[in-house]
């Protein structure tokens, strides 16, 4: 990685962190951390989707993981939850190793890649509802005790800086994929697998390694997610509504760039509030805004419109 | 594992093998578009909800009894599938697998959550007085509109197939699922032919939509429970296979039945999905069976 | 021992035995030839060397060592590199990234990679076209880009489908030398090709391929003087009518 590579994405973190200063509002800053927290969630679908093109549709699977184990482990044995978020993500990386190597040694792409990682995620949200360990249909509720050595913070402002941080380190490893090695052959299993395979691409490998580091990003954000709202339930944790966000965000933003998961990501949210604000709570009314958005966004590629722009000038 | 006197246990297949075949003809329609077009369609679940919306406010708005409803229902689902394919589908995906993918998953989005908008997330019914009437079947009680559904659904069965084998449409299409450049070179219009399976699929799951109706609940995403177990049934059936998807609907049927028999209304559905999961790591050859 | 051995390679699909009980050596630093009619099994012979087919029977040896059904990419870090007839670029990528995933075999730091992606494409004469996308590219170019790619893996033996097969006479003349400099710098090429004249031109050894079975292997003279495989070409009975019309 070079200068011009890390610049931008440490500017980011800089100009982000400075929200706290002048934003003390609550609900200004709740939208932030949990725009931030999808936006982690998303970049890890970035990794596997957009550099590796294997469409997931389920990366509730890891999400769920990684929340899952960081509640349960502190709410149950009294571990302390910097050690249960760090076990989360690494539950959630192996859950994503299993179920990368079940499908793609079968050789699942495509339509049928997605279907098999949406069937994982229910399974584990069916599992997760019916069994008493992760609190059942009533959900596991965190204690709170707001303390930093407790992972809560007395403050939104500090639990704000904590979730930039990560996703600044996520923006950075990214960055470091985009130009390492793994990175090239990634890609070139996306565009062309036979092909990367012809000039000596392990593409098992290579879809395996993506699939853990993905899983393991999306697993932190469930991590995140959990330490923040001190509550998960099933559907919260292995629910369809984060495999659409984690999904969502990157391909609106620009799927397989570093910062097209966060530029989604707030374009979305950002919708959604305006939408809420104009109409009113009409439940799903961002959800369909978001529906349409991606219909478009397929129908028109931004690439393109940004081209068609270009040569009318 | 708990022991069950073998009438309850019959009577839960039994239960299976109606509700099987509702699940069949859910499946008929996403294999038919798989077969033909090559598309795995997500909003299918959608379309299915939207589908028993239409059939409930056809009961609540106009007194219209579901099992009437299909009449007018099918026409305007054909017709909705058709512009579904022809005007937002085929464009926005040009052809490509993963465009079809995120299309198909956004009308999904769009359409579950504009129901929640409109009739918020409450579980709607239909009173109709045949809902709690049973047929006595040996030592059976089985519940009247399934039934109803079970001979319903292969009367439509038989119906398509008829249709697939004897009209020049029909024709059509077979030609165009095994080879579409060939039917294109002699004149077939591709895209018609695209839609109007679209539209015969969509059509089958406005026949399904009624028939659950009397006998089931709807909410915005009640497809969504539907979706996967089509899934299951029409890769377990053999993509794009018309007699595998009822087929596949049936055992499916039993299966769930049982499961929940065993396991518990909760668990019960796992059953489904580890099925799907296994044949689709394990028996990947039953994804490519015969084609419509 | 030689260089590649293929020893008894037969391949059935269902009813069609589409390479059928196929034998021949590679020898080390040279240009060997495999031709044939259409549909003679050529493609699925490379198929099989290249690790992405297994072979219903027999085997390939790779300096006396047997490499049958081992997957590619254990055979392109083994140093053997193809190829495809239908070129397979990685059409978002530009011609400069093409190049490099196959530079990022040996070398796992991007400058390296990139370095010698910039360097093989001087050699197959792609450098103005570096920062194109693959996808833009002419057929002569996307050609250059298949061939880079492979070269890059900086391979011992490069198997070659067809890279001249679409390319117009002046396309192909200006291609020969560059596939010649890729032997003299001690790569061994077996190349597929249609195209005699640059068969009759840079080929040591020839071996012909039809209906799944070698009918003759030799210098390019030799084969082209056999009758077998004028019949091959031109149907049965052509050697002797052709011949017959000599004498007339």
């Amino acid at each position: 990685m070079t200068a011009r590579d890390v610049w931008p994405i440490l500017l980011f973190g800089a100009v982000a962190a400075l929200l706290p200063v002048f934003v003390t509002a609550g609900t200004l800053l709740n939208f932030a951390i949990f725009t931030l927290i999808i936006c982690l969630a998303a970049q890890g679908w970035n990794i596997l989707g957009g550099f590796g093109g294997q469409y997931s549709f389920g990366h509730a699977a890891f999400f769920g993981t990684g929340a899952y184990t960081a509640a349960v482990l502190q709410v149950r044995y009294g571990v302390n939850p910097y050690v249960t978020f760090l076990a989360g993500i690494a539950l959630a990386a192996i859950v994503g190793w299993i179920i990368g190597f079940l499908s793609f040694r079968s050789g699942l792409r495509g339509s049928y890649f997605a279907l098999v990682t949406l069937a994982f995620a229910e399974v584990f949200r069916v599992l997760s509802n019916a069994v008493e360990f992760t609190g059942g249909a009533a959900g596991l509720l965190i204690p709170l005790d707001a303390r930093a050595a407790n992972f809560q913070f007395e403050s939104r402002g500090w639990f704000y800086l904590v979730v930039l941080a990560l996703v600044v380190l996520a923006l950075l490893m990214t960055r470091a994929l985009e130009r390492s090695r793994l990175g090239a052959q990634l890609v070139a299993v996306r565009e062309n697998e036979d092909a990367a395979r012809a000039v000596g691409v392990d593409a098992l490998r290579v879809k395996l390694s993506a699939i853990t580091l993905s899983a393991a990003m999306t697993g932190a954000a469930g991590g995140l997610y959990a330490q923040y709202f001190l509550y998960l339930d099933s559907t919260i944790a292995y629910g369809t509504w984060i495999s659409v966000e984690a999904l969502l965000a990157p391909i609106i933003g620009g799927a397989g760039t570093v910062f097209g998961p966060v530029i989604g990501a707030v374009i979305l949210h950002t919708l959604a509030e305006v939408t809420r604000m104009m109409v009113g709570r009409i439940p799903g009314i961002d959800l369909v805004i978001f529906g349409v958005l991606l219909i478009l966004v397929v129908r028109f590629p931004p690439r393109n419109l940004l081209a068609w722009l270009r040569g009318r000038r | 594992m708990r022991n069950f006197p073998p009438e309850i246990v019959m009577e839960a297949v039994a239960n299976g093998l109606l509700t099987g075949a509702v699940y069949g003809l859910v499946a008929l329609g996403l294999t038919l578009v798989y077969g033909v077009l090559h598309i795995i369609n997500f909003a299918h679940g959608a379309l299915l909800t939207l589908a028993m919306y239409a059939a409930w406010v056809a009961w609540a708005a106009f007194g219209l009894d579901p099992y009437i409803a299909i009449l007018p229902l099918v026409p305007i689902f054909f017709v909705l599938g058709y512009g579904v394919q022809r005007l937002v589908i085929g464009p926005a995906s040009r052809g490509e697998d993963s465009n079809i993918l995120l299309v198909t998953l956004g009308l999904s989005i769009l359409l579950e959550n504009a129901m929640l908008a409109i009739f918020r997330s409450d579980t709607l019914s239909v009173q109709v007085d045949y809902a709690m009437e049973v047929v006595e079947l040996g030592p059976m009680l089985l519940s009247f509109p399934r039934v109803v559904g079970f001979g319903v659904a292969f009367v439509v069965a038989a119906v398509l197939f008829v249709l697939l084998r004897m009209t020049d449409t029909g024709r059509a299409i077979r030609a165009v699922a095994k080879e579409r450049t060939g039917a294109a070179l002699v004149g077939i219009d591709v895209r018609h032919v695209y839609a109007v399976t679209f539209g015969i699929g969509t059509a089958c799951l406005a026949v399904a939509a009624c028939l659950l109706l009397p006998s089931f609940y709807v909410n915005p995403r009640v497809g969504n429970a539907f979706v996967l177990v089509a899934f299951t049934i029409v890769v377990l059936g053999g993509m794009g296979s018309v007699p595998g998807a009822l087929l596949g609907g049936l055992v499916i049927g039993v299966v769930e039945s049982l499961s929940g028999l065993y396991l518990g209304d909760s668990l019960g559905q796992l059953g489904i999905f580890v099925i799907f999961i296994l044949v689709l790591l394990f028996k990947p050859t039953g994804l490519f069976g015969a084609k419509a | 021992m030689s260089f590649l051995e293929i020893r008894n390679v037969s391949m059935r699909f269902g009813g069609l035995m589409a390479v059928s009980d196929a034998s021949f050596d590679v020898a080390e630093g040279s240009i060997t030839g495999l031709i044939g009619p259409n549909g003679a099994g050529k493609t699925t012979l490379f198929a099989i060397v290249s690790g992405f087919q297994k072979p219903t029977s027999g085997q390939v040896l790779w300096r006396g060592k047997e490499i049958t059904s081992r997957p590619p990419h254990v055979l392109a870090a083994e140093g053997l590199s193809r190829t495809f007839q239908i070129v397979q670029p990685f059409a978002g990528l530009s011609v400069r990234e093409n190049i490099a995933v196959g530079a990022f075999l040996r070398h796992r730091r991007r400058a390296d990679a990139i370095a010698l992606a910039e360097q093989v494409a001087e050699q197959v004469g792609l450098t103005a076209e570096l920062d194109k996308p693959a996808a833009a590219l002419t057929v002569s170019g996307r050609k250059r880009v298949e061939l880079g790619k492979a070269l890059a893996t900086q391979p011992k033996l490069l198997l070659l489908d067809e890279v001249l097969a679409g390319l117009n006479p002046s396309e192909v003349r200006d291609i020969v030398p560059v596939v010649r400099a890729i032997r003299d710098s001690g790569v061994t090429v077996l190349m597929i090709e249609h195209v005699m004249q640059a068969v009759m031109n840079l080929c040591e050894s020839v071996h012909v391929l039809a209906q799944g079975r070698i009918i003759a292997s030799g210098t390019p003279a030799e084969v082209v003087a056999t009758p077998a495989v004028v019949e091959a070409y031109l149907g049965h009975g052509a050697a002797t009518r052709l011949s017959g019309g000599a004498h007339a």
